[in-house]
This record gives structure tokens, sequence and C-alpha cells, in this order.
């Protein structure tokens, strides 16, 4: 080395490297070809003792001799070896295998602990790694567009009513023109057509596009083409795009569907092209059919009807609030320049994944919150077991100890127990968790599944993995240091003195007591947030309807405008479906209504105004809903005053309307509502003159207050587009079907959706549902946790009490009765349950605080539930400590002093 | 329980490096002569002696190969590295100044 002068410069280094490049190949050489160093081992040894038997033979021994002598010199070959091999740092390996068979041995040697353990442990794993994998499609993953996150989602904001509300099309027009934040903006409307087909119309659900919305979205068709710019104008041809399963289900993935027609609300559109399978976009749900915009009904074009949402990409480096900044400016110059129909309309921008998983992600975080403490408590447990298990086996390792393992091998002994536990719990875990990955998104609503698609779907990701490798390997390790610990602390000398157990059964129950304290705690909040979660539940499910919701049924009802375009024609069918529906056997009663059925209130706002007071072009904002007479007594809802709508409140009489109670505080209070007349806030204010006040009725979510509503006579503007609600006098479910083939009697291209009884629409209600879920899933960590929480009180009072068996034989012996056994064995858990409770309920009531997005008549800190879960908890750990209780009473005080 | 050597802690491989310094020898050999230099004085057992020259080897002071002995039969051969004869310098002038002053200590009491 050396022989130029630049090499000789790093020489140093250079050897350092070639060192350890030699000790690395050693290493390898001893790892990779043991047996053949383990012969040249052999070999090295066996020339020893021949040279040595040579020169005892030339000093004259007999070969026999020199052979016994020679072997002397080499006392315990073995031995030797052995160290030999310590000192290549090979026995790693092979006492490795060694200590996994031992350890085998041992958990086979004591069953029930091994099962309890894997099975606590095997139990915490697969309930969070499930939970955690709904976690990683949801909230982790990337959405599946192009650089999805600058995509936002653009809104107009009403405030306070509407945060996330739509955009007319004028307006996104002039967005779209004005802002220097976003690359590009398009827009989007949920939308529904009948679609006509062999046996008559059916119904698809899609959704009208701008031109530009999929290249913003990144997306390539499976065949065809996308929409091209000025496809969305009005005078372009109608082209259509479908989505994959639509392809297959209407039309039986034909190859040749590029050029077909496909008739909506009876206009036709050619088919462009197919979407690819993977595509869905949530904020439309499943939509089968695409559609350019193509504005030109009266609303599309109005600045005041706002319909649509946008869809944006952000330019590189623009954050979300200056997209903001930039869209409420431009909004704040819209608002001065058409006054009439952009006053208070602000702007609003969010990302789209926030859009999109912004709702479940609260619930998700608190499942996973409560997996997370399930975990916990399984890991304490199973350190408590061990710790046991490691105060049982005190001596028998001090035995080994004093025979000559080093410590570095019990540990690694333990270890490697505390690893095939871990592993055994792991592989069971994970199997867990694929079974609960498979059924757990069959609980979910197709509703939710329709428009977060991906939760169907969940699969082991490698972040999946990653989350499943670090709970085994911190479980690892926790279990392999806990026992550890314990080891150091007692002399080995003390453990091996006869019946010293005492001493060391002091320090576990010291540790144990701890760990059962803080099992106990764990529990409470979980159980204090099961609690919480079933009272809101329930008050919701309880919520004011202003309905009888027992034997009732909605329907919607789609009829062809072009049909039944003229106002007569309308109100004909009016009239023809309230015959139907009553007409039919088991039908009480029956009312219509356009914009929506009670609770799923589409969103249709009308601006007013009270008429006869000062106005300055301010504007109310008021959910409308067009009913027919029957309407309100067939939902079962309360007059309050006045009257309800008759059958001669049609467009031959005047206009009249009916508010709701909400409406009658907030705009009239202290008055008489009934005569007052209501207005558009224009020039020409059309005057409605209001003839009586209903009780509010549920018209949207369950966990919303009612807003002020206003109801005016579907007689005076009849739509097509209906909903029907229907009171029966029988099974309400079973009257769907017969309901609808009465209904498309009438016409086969009428077509009726969404049928389904009121109690199932409040209870699959998404407010309901997101409830029932975390409350369901809380509950079930809520009572594993429990049950993890009485087998480690159980363990520790059982341990504590075979400890003190001799003990408590002396104490009977002096005249302890069964009762004074008993009383002390309970004051022992008592104390413990009870630290466990109060620090659980002062854990649990703070970490409440987080659920309150989910919490709905309740408050955090309500009483009645922490006083019950503080019962039930007590109830519990009483139970837990009977057992160990019963059998310190029925201690034979000469048996127990004679058994030590 | 005796213990790899009688020796100081650390000496035999002191004694290991300085007899392979001369020139690479095998075991036996080493025993040998760390036994006719020190005049029958210290005696290595085997039992010390391979655990030690295995250590060392790991260490990277010293590097074995299989050779053909005086009395014609294989034979493995250690040899000081680099590393190695570094090592040996070190530990001398430790030892060097360990026993002086252990000699003082000796001496003066």
């Amino acid at each position: 080395m050396g022989a130029s002068l630049g090499r000789h410069h790093f020489g140093s280094e250079g050897r350092l490297a070639v060192r350890l490049l030699d000790i690395l190949k050693l290493r390898l050489r001893a790892l990779l070809f043991r047996s053949r160093v383990e012969s040249e081992l052999d070999e090295e040894i066996r020339y020893h003792l021949e040279r040595d038997m040579e020169e005892h033979v030339a000093r004259g021994l007999d070969p026999r001799e020199a052979r016994l002598a020679a072997l002397r010199g080499l006392r315990d070959v073995e031995q030797r070896r052995e160290e030999c091999r310590d000192a290549r740092g090979w026995s790693f390996t092979e006492n490795a295998a060694k200590d996994v068979r031992f350890a085998l041995r041992q958990l086979r040697r004591d069953k029930e602990f091994a099962a309890t353990a894997v099975l606590m442990l095997a139990l915490g794993i697969a309930s969070s790694t499930a939970i955690f994998a709904f976690v990683d499609a949801a909230l982790l993953q990337p959405l599946p567009y192009r650089d999805p996150l600058r995509l936002v989602g653009v809104y107009e904001r009403l405030e306070p009513q509407c945060r996330w509300c739509n955009l007319s099309w004028p307006d996104y027009l002039d967005w779209k023109r004005l802002n220097n934040t976003l690359e590009d903006l398009e827009l989007y409307q949920r939308s529904g057509w009948r679609m006509s087909a062999a046996g008559g119309a059916v119904a698809v659900r899609g959704a009208r596009v701008s031109a530009g919305f999929f290249s913003l979205l990144g997306v390539q068709p499976s065949f065809g083409r996308l929409f091209q710019s000025g496809e969305d104008q009005p005078k372009a041809p109608r082209t259509a795009l479908l989505s994959y399963s639509a392809w297959r289900t209407h039309f039986g993935g034909r190859a040749d569907i590029l050029g077909q027609t496909v008739i909506l609300d009876q206009l036709p559109y050619v088919v462009i092209g197919v979407l690819p399978a993977s595509f869905h976009f949530a904020p439309v749900g499943a939509a089968e059919l695409w559609v350019p915009f193509q504005a030109q009904s009266e609303c599309d074009l109005r600045r005041g009807c706002h319909s649509s949402y946008g869809l944006g990409r952000l330019k590189p480096g623009v954050s979300v609030e200056a997209a903001l900044a930039n869209f409420a400016a431009i909004a704040a110059q819209l608002e001065r320049q058409y006054p009439d129909t952009n006053r208070d309309q602000g702007a609003n921008v969010r990302l789209l994944s926030e859009a999109i998983v912004g709702q479940i992600r609260p619930i998700l975080l608190v499942l996973l919150a409560g997996a997370t403490l399930l975990l916990l408590i399984a890991f304490t447990d199973v350190t408590g077991l061990l710790l046991v298990r490691a105060e049982w086996r005190q001596r028998e390792m001090a035995v080994r100890a004093a025979l000559g393992a080093s410590t570095g091998r019990l540990m690694a002994q333990l270890g490697t127990e505390a690893a095939v536990l871990v592993s055994a719990a792991t592989l069971l875990g994970i199997a867990g968790a694929h079974l609960l990955m498979r059924t757990l998104p069959a609980l979910l609503p197709e509703d939710l599944l329709s428009k977060l698609p991906f939760l169907a779907q969940l699969h082991w990701s490698p972040r999946l993995a990653l989350f499943v490798a670090a709970i085994a390997i911190s479980a690892a390790l926790l279990f392999a240091v806990a026992p550890n610990l314990l080891r150091w602390r007692p002399q080995i000398v003390a453990s091996l003195a006869e019946g010293s157990r005492g001493s060391a059964g002091t320090a576990w129950r010291r540790l144990g007591a701890k760990l059962v304290v803080t099992e106990i705690a764990t529990a409470a909040v979980l159980l204090i947030g099961a609690g919480l979660l079933s009272q809101s539940l329930h008050n919701l499910l309880r919520v004011h309807l202003g309905l009888r919701p027992d034997n009732l049924v909605t329907l919607e009802v789609a009829a062809p405008a072009t049909t039944y375009s003229t106002g007569a024609k309308a109100l004909t069918l009016t009239r023809d479906l309230l015959d139907r529906a009553t007409s039919l056997p088991g039908v009480q009663s029956a009312g219509l209504a356009a914009n929506g059925s009670p609770l799923t209130h589409n969103g249709n706002t009308t601006w007013i105004r009270v008429l006869g007071r000062p106005w300055h072009g301010e504007h109310i904002d008021v959910p409308e809903r067009d009913v027919t007479p029957g309407y309100f007594s067939t939902l079962g809802a309360k007059l309050l005053q006045g009257r309800f709508f008759s059958d001669t409140d049609d467009s031959s009489h005047p206009k009249v309307a009916i508010i709701n109670l909400a409406f009658a505080r907030r705009h009239f209070p202290g008055q008489n509502p009934i005569g007052q007349l209501i207005g558009q806030p224009s020039a020409d204010p059309a005057p409605v003159q209001v003839v009586g006040v209903v009780d509010d009725i549920r018209q949207g979510p369950l966990d919303e207050e009612i807003p002020p509503f206003l109801y005016k006579p579907l007689l005076q503007s009849p739509d097509t587009y209906i909903s029907l609600v229907a009171r029966t006098d029988q099974d309400p479910g079973a009257l769907l079907p017969a309901l609808s083939t009465q209904i498309r009697s009438l016409d086969p291209e009428i077509i009726t959706m969404r049928g389904a009884t009121m109690q199932r629409q409040i209870g699959a209600s998404e407010s309901a549902f997101l409830r029932r879920l975390t409350a369901y899933l809380a509950a079930g960590f809520a009572l594993l946790a429990l049950l993890l929480a009485v087998v480690g009180l159980y363990g520790v009072i059982a341990y504590s009490v075979s400890q003190r068996t001799r003990e408590i034989g002396v104490r009977m012996a002096l005249g302890a009765t069964a009762t004074g056994v008993y009383a002390m064995i309970f004051r022992q858990a008592a104390w413990l349950a009870a630290l466990g409770i109060a620090a659980g309920l002062a854990a649990g009531a703070g970490a409440a605080r987080f659920l309150r997005s989910l919490l709905f008549g309740v408050t955090p800190w309500d009483p009645v539930t922490l006083g019950a879960i503080a019962v039930l908890l007590a109830a519990a750990a009483a139970m837990a400590c009977f057992i160990p209780a019963r059998r310190a009473a029925t201690v034979n005080p000469v048996e127990a002093l004679r058994s030590e | 329980m005796s213990k790899p050597t009688d020796l100081v802690q650390g000496t035999l491989a002191l004694l290991i490096l300085k007899v392979i310094a001369l020139e690479p020898a095998h075991g036996w050999a080493i025993a040998q002569r760390i036994r006719q230099i020190s005049g029958d004085v210290l005696q290595v057992g085997t039992g010390a002696l391979y655990p030690a020259l295995h250590r060392l080897e790991q260490n990277g002071w010293i590097r074995a190969e299989w050779a053909v002995s005086d009395n014609n039969r294989r034979a493995r051969y250690y040899a000081l590295t680099a590393a190695g004869r570094k090592a040996l310098q070190r530990e001398s002038s430790e030892w060097e100044r360990l026993s002086a002053a252990i000699t003082l200590v000796v001496r003066a009491v």
C-alpha cells in the first residue's frame, strides 16, 4: 500500500475499510459456511493434540499415556469449542434456533398463559389494523387523480346557513375568467335522467360537467374520447360518456357502443366514450352517465339559480388560502356588479380531499383512537401476564444463572419467548384483520360506499404492513424488556433461598397494581366514549320529527317533462298520481311534494321578503317545498294556527303559503303571522298570503336545527319531479312495490325511485348512520376493553391471593373469619378499581371533548353516562375478584401452613 | 470456575501478538514459544489460547491461513495484520506503563 502519493494520502482510511471488509467477510463465512468453519476448528485442535502427543512420546511416554496426557491438557474439548464459537460470534444463530425451540417448549408447557396472551394481542392487532386500513384508504391514500394535492372544490358561500354552497353558471364563467390563482376551473352538477329503454324508462344517475372536467382530473377514457372544448356550448351536438359499470349493465358491454344514441329525458345523446372501471368522483356519487353542461335551461342561465359546484386546480405554489382570498375578492366584485342576485354571496375554496373525506375523518380518527386504546390494554395485560410468569420463574432463572448462563443468554431467552408470542399473535392478528377488512365494509350503507368506493376495497398497502410491523416490533421489545426489568432487581441468591418468594411478590404486586389501574382507566375512557356516542344516537333517533314515522312510505316519481310540459297537463298528472296512490288498497292517505322527501331536503331555497316592512334590497333565503292539500295530514304534522291547503288553492285562486313554527318565530315574533304577505325581493314582489302555521317538520338532517321553512300549494305550480308520501294501514315496506307498479301503470315513461319507509329513512340517514357505526364499533371496543381489564384485575388479585396463602392461613389460624378475609381481598381490589375508575373518568371526560362533533344532545361530561360507567366498572371489578376472594376465604389454615 | 486465563486480562493477547510479530506461527507453536521464552513460567492452555486467537482474528488484528507445518502437516498459521501491528505497539507501551507502575508500588511498600 502507499505506492503512489495519492493512495498514500488516503492510506489509513483505506486500511480501515479493508479491515472492516475483512471482518465482515469472516463473520459472513462463519455464518454461511458453518460446517466448514467448524471442521477447520476441529482440525486445528486435532493438530494441537497430535503435537502435544508427539512431544510426550518424545519425552519417553507410552503412546497411550501420551494421548491421555494430551487429552488432559485439552480438558473438555467441547467447552473450548464453545468458547471459540463465542469468540467468533457465530453462536448467535445457533443459540437463536435453540432459544426458539426452548421458548416453544416453555409456552407449550404453559398453554393457558400462551393462549391468553396470544389471543389478547391478536385481538388488539386485528382491530387496530382493520381500522387503520380504513384510515389508510380514506385519509392517507392520495385521491386517484393527477396531482391530487392541487385539486380544490370551489363554492359559493352564504353565511351562516350554507358554507359549501352551489355555484350558478354565469357566476362560474366570471370566476373562471377573473381568477389568477387556478390553472383551470371546471364545473359539475349532480344530475339524473329518465333513460328510455325497451321495457319503459329507467332512472339513471349522472352529472353534467364543463368540457375540461376530465382532463382537469387527468382521467383517460377506457376507450373512445373525452369531451372536447366547445362541446359544453348550448349549440354543440349532445354527447355522453358512460361509466364502465353503466356500459356493462345497461349496454351489456357491447363493443360497438361508440356512436350509439341514448335517449335521456327524451333527448338523444351520442355515446363518445367509456370511462375506466377505476374512475369515481365522490362528490357526485355513483354516476352512470356524464354529459357536457350545455347551459340552456332557465335555471342554467339565471345568475341567481345556484345548481353546480366548481372543481379547480391550483397553480403550482399557490395555497388554498391564496385562492380563497382571490375568489372572495371576485365574489365581492360580482356582488357590487349584480346586487340583485349576488347580494351576500361569498366564495369558498377547500382541498378536494377535504370535501370528500372531511365528514368521515373525525369518525375514523375516533375509531382509530378506540382501537389504539384497546391495543394498549392488550399490551398492558400481556405485560402483566409476562411479569407474573417471570416472577414464577425467578427461581428457575436463578438456578440457570448459577449454573453458568450469562445474563446475555438469559435475556436472549426471555426475548425469544416474547418474539415467539408476538409472532404468533401477529399472524393471528393479520388473519383477523384480513377478515374484518372483508366484512366491515359490508356494514357501510350503499350510499356512503357509492360516494367513497375505495372503502369497499380495503387492501394491504405497504403502509398497512408497516403499521402491523411497528406494532409487532414494539410489542416484542416491550415484552422482551419487561420481564428482564424484574429479573435485574431481586438478588439471585435471595431467589434461591427457600420460601423467599414473598419479597419478589411485593415487587410484582406494586408493578401489577399500576398496570391494572392503567387498564381500568383505559377501559373507562373507551366506555365513556361508547356511552356518550350511544346516548347521542339514542337522542338523535328520538329527535323532534314533526311527523309520525310509523306506517309512512316515501317514493320519488319522475315524469317526462316534455309530455307534461304545460301547466294544465302537469296539474292533471298531479291529480292522477294522487288518485292512483289513494286507490291502492292499504293506503289511507297520500300527499305529494316537489323538492324532495322529508329528511332529504335537496337544498332548493327561495328568496323572499316580508311585505309591508322597510326594504333595502336584502333577501331572506328559505327552503321551500310545494305540497298538495293532503301532505301535512298524511305526514301527521300538527297545524298550529290558520289552515292547511285545500283543493281550491290552485292557479285560479290567490297565491297562499304555510310557514313552519321556526319561520313564524324568526320573522313574525310577537305578531300574528296569518294574513301577512310574503313576496319576492324584487320590484315585482308577487305577494303570497300566509294562511297557516304548521309545527316544525324535519325536512333535513336529524342533527341540525330545523330552519324556517316555506310551504306553497303544489296545485299552484305543478311539477314533474315529485315526492310522494303515503300513510298505510299495513306493513309499509310490503306496500312499496305495489305502489310503484300502480303509479307506473299511469304511463310507462314515468319512473319511480328511492322507495323507502320513513322508519328506514330515519335509521339510514347519514347523521344517524354515522353515529350508529361509531357507537357500535366504540361499544365493541369498550366491551373488549372491559373484558381485558377484568381479566387483568382478576390476574393481579388471584396472584396476590396465591402469594399470600400462608399469610391468610396464619390470619385464619389466629381467628380471622371468612368474612374478614373476603373483606380484606375486596378492599385491595376496591382500592385499585377506585383509582382506575377515578383516573378513567377524568381522562374520559377530557378526551370526550374531541368527540364533540359527533355528540348530539349530550355533554362530554354527562353525569348520567359517567355515573353509569363508574357503577358498571365497579360491578365488573367486584366480579373479577369474587373468585380469588372465595378461594382466599376457603383456605384451610393447616394446609396453608404446611404447604411452604 | 477457571476463566480463560490466569494471566492478567488482556496480556495473553499481547503475548500472542508479540510472538507472531517475529514470524507467522500456528497455535501449538505459539503456546510452545511463550512457554520457552518465559522460561516455563507462562503456560498457555488450549482453553485460553484458541478462543483468544479467534477473538484476535475477529478483531482483525491477526490473519489466519492454512499452510504446511515443519512436520509436513497442514496447520493454521496466524500472522499479524497492519492493525495488529499497531495494536501490538499500543498494548506493549500500555504494558510497560502498567508494569512499571506496579513495580513502583511493590518496591515502595
